[in-house]
């Protein structure tokens, strides 16, 4: 393998500068059904300016350029070691070059590292061998604000009268999307695990963050409840920011792990309308972006 | 459109209510978790002693503040090795973080504009009321169009809480938000709270 540090650059900064089109077409959708004149509508607007705006410029559309979560996925004979040091080093690059911001704070002395690099979770990187003869790697940038509104429910909860079932799954989300409000930066996509143990749970709810807009899940139980769960968050009226509008979440995304007897975890992840994930894939010499 | 100058006076801030557009010009100061906790902390509740420049950068943000807007902001800054700062990012971060410290620091130096995203709670409404100021909410997110607006950085304080959490002096053109929170005790978050509420209570009978 050669030295991937300048492609993982370029792969930093079109997930930081350059929303993908999905999302973007999902904003345009959204805009449609506001009021002319509201300030859900204005937001909107405002939003997908800033869009416009952040490619033409290669700048951040947002200034939290988040957690970067890297999925890296190799054929066999890859080093991984090699390969996060290039990562690392195309992170802190990426960060010189204003495309990230230093992000990595040690919670403890609460210095700022300046240059997104931290211990040896920041950035976050999995790696997976697979069969495939070429290199992918997934990128996503989330930031703290959403990260923040996530929610892991423990069921059955009583205060929300939720069940071991489907409906308990129903109910918890609703009731995670009404706490949000807009500080998630709404309208967001809600992506859900259901089961696993805490930590698989939360990574699965990411993981899940990584199918396009208009791909269900392939399990038809779990693709019909996130149809009626996106028209049930969009009925609370929360709106873009949260000024009250009629889009509240541009999707929902569902998936579902395998669980102990004991425990039934329903974990929501809130991703922001800047959902900022972008893949490359390596064949040989040649990179390309997606 | 209302077109608000800084500082602000209090005229211009009775005129506002929620939901109302607004540009705003003039030289703000960004601060959120780590400015908030500091001011609080070493000059309002004064359960730590100044240290090292405290004294200085506090004098220095008095006036500034003074019929001023904090910009609850950490930015994207270029030109951190030249000093010769320019901001390329700057969108709003959650508001919601600095409730604790929110109400102090409005009636401490005197605030007439908070800036930030997501609105505040009712300590922060009760301080827009009693001191005559307003929460502008900008749009999360749009972090290089509000960049735009940025004229000048002025300067920057407390550099070693990092470039996020630092205090950045900057200079403002027709910098775009909407008034959620209003000097009448009104509150669009509270509104549509309220009324999600009772959308969700009907979705999930018991």
């Amino acid at each position: 393998m050669g030295d991937l540090t300048e492609a993982f650059v370029e792969l930093v900064r079109r997930a930081a500068t350059d929303l993908p089109e999905d999302i973007e077409q999902a904003l345009r959708d959204a805009r449609e059904r506001e009021a002319p004149g509201s300030a859900a509508r204005g937001a909107l607007d405002t939003i997908l300016e800033n869009v416009a705006l952040a490619r033409r410029d290669s700048t951040p559309i947002c200034q939290d350029t988040g957690t970067p979560l890297f999925f890296v996925h190799h054929p066999e004979g890859w080093s991984t070691r090699r390969l996060r040091e290039q990562i690392r080093a195309a992170i802190a690059e990426a960060t010189a070059r204003s495309y990230l911001r230093p992000n990595a704070v040690d919670p403890i002395s609460g210095k700022n590292s300046g240059n997104n690099l931290g211990d040896e979770d920041f950035p976050t990187i999995h790696f997976e061998e697979t069969d495939d003869p070429e290199l992918t790697v997934d990128l996503m940038l989330k930031g703290g604000g959403c990260e923040n509104v996530g929610a892991q429910y423990t069921l059955p909860n009583s205060a929300l009268g939720a069940s071991r079932d489907l409906e308990g799954v129903r109910r918890s989300v609703l009731d995670a999307v009404h706490k949000a409000q807009g500080k998630g930066c709404a309208p967001g996509i809600l992506s859900v695990a259901v089961g696993g143990d805490r930590g698989s749970s939360y990574l699965r709810s990411k993981k899940e963050l990584l199918r396009q807009m208009d791909q269900p899940s392939p399990d038809q139980r779990l693709a019909e409840l996130e149809q009626r769960l996106t028209g049930e968050a969009n009925q609370l009226g929360i709106g873009p920011m949260g000024f009250g509008g009629a889009t509240t979440v541009l999707g929902v995304k569902l998936g579902s792990l395998h669980r102990l007897p004991a425990s039934f975890f329903v974990t929501v992840s809130y991703m922001c309308w800047a959902h900022r994930r972008r893949r490359m894939v390596v064949r040989g010499d040649q990179v390309t972006y997606h | 459109m209302h077109k608000l100058t800084i500082p602000i006076s209090e005229v211009a801030i009775r005129e506002l209510r929620v939901g109302d557009p607004v540009a705003l010009s003039g030289v703000m100061l960004t601060g959120r978790d780590a400015a908030h906790k500091w001011m609080v902390e070493t000059f309002i509740d004064k359960i730590r002693a100044p240290q090292g420049d405290d004294q200085m950068v506090y004098d220095a943000l008095r006036p500034l503040l003074r019929g001023g807007a904090i910009y609850h902001c950490g930015p994207v800054v270029a030109g951190l090795n030249t000093q010769q700062y320019r901001f390329v990012a700057a969108g709003p971060t959650t508001s919601t973080r600095e409730e604790p410290y929110q109400a102090k620091v409005i009636r401490h130096f005197g605030l007439k504009a908070v800036i930030g995203k997501g609105g505040m709670g009712a300590k922060t409404l009760q301080a827009c009321q009693q001191e005559q100021a307003v929460y502008l909410h900008a749009i999360g997110g749009a972090a290089s169009l509000i960049a735009r607006t940025v004229r000048r950085v002025v300067g920057v304080h407390k550099l070693e809480f990092g470039v996020p959490e630092a205090l950045w002096v900057i200079e403002v053109e027709d910098f775009p938000a909407v008034v959620t929170m209003d000097a009448h005790g009104a509150s669009l978050h509270a509104e549509v709270e309220a009324r999600s509420r009772r959308t969700l209570e009907s979705l999930l009978p018991v």
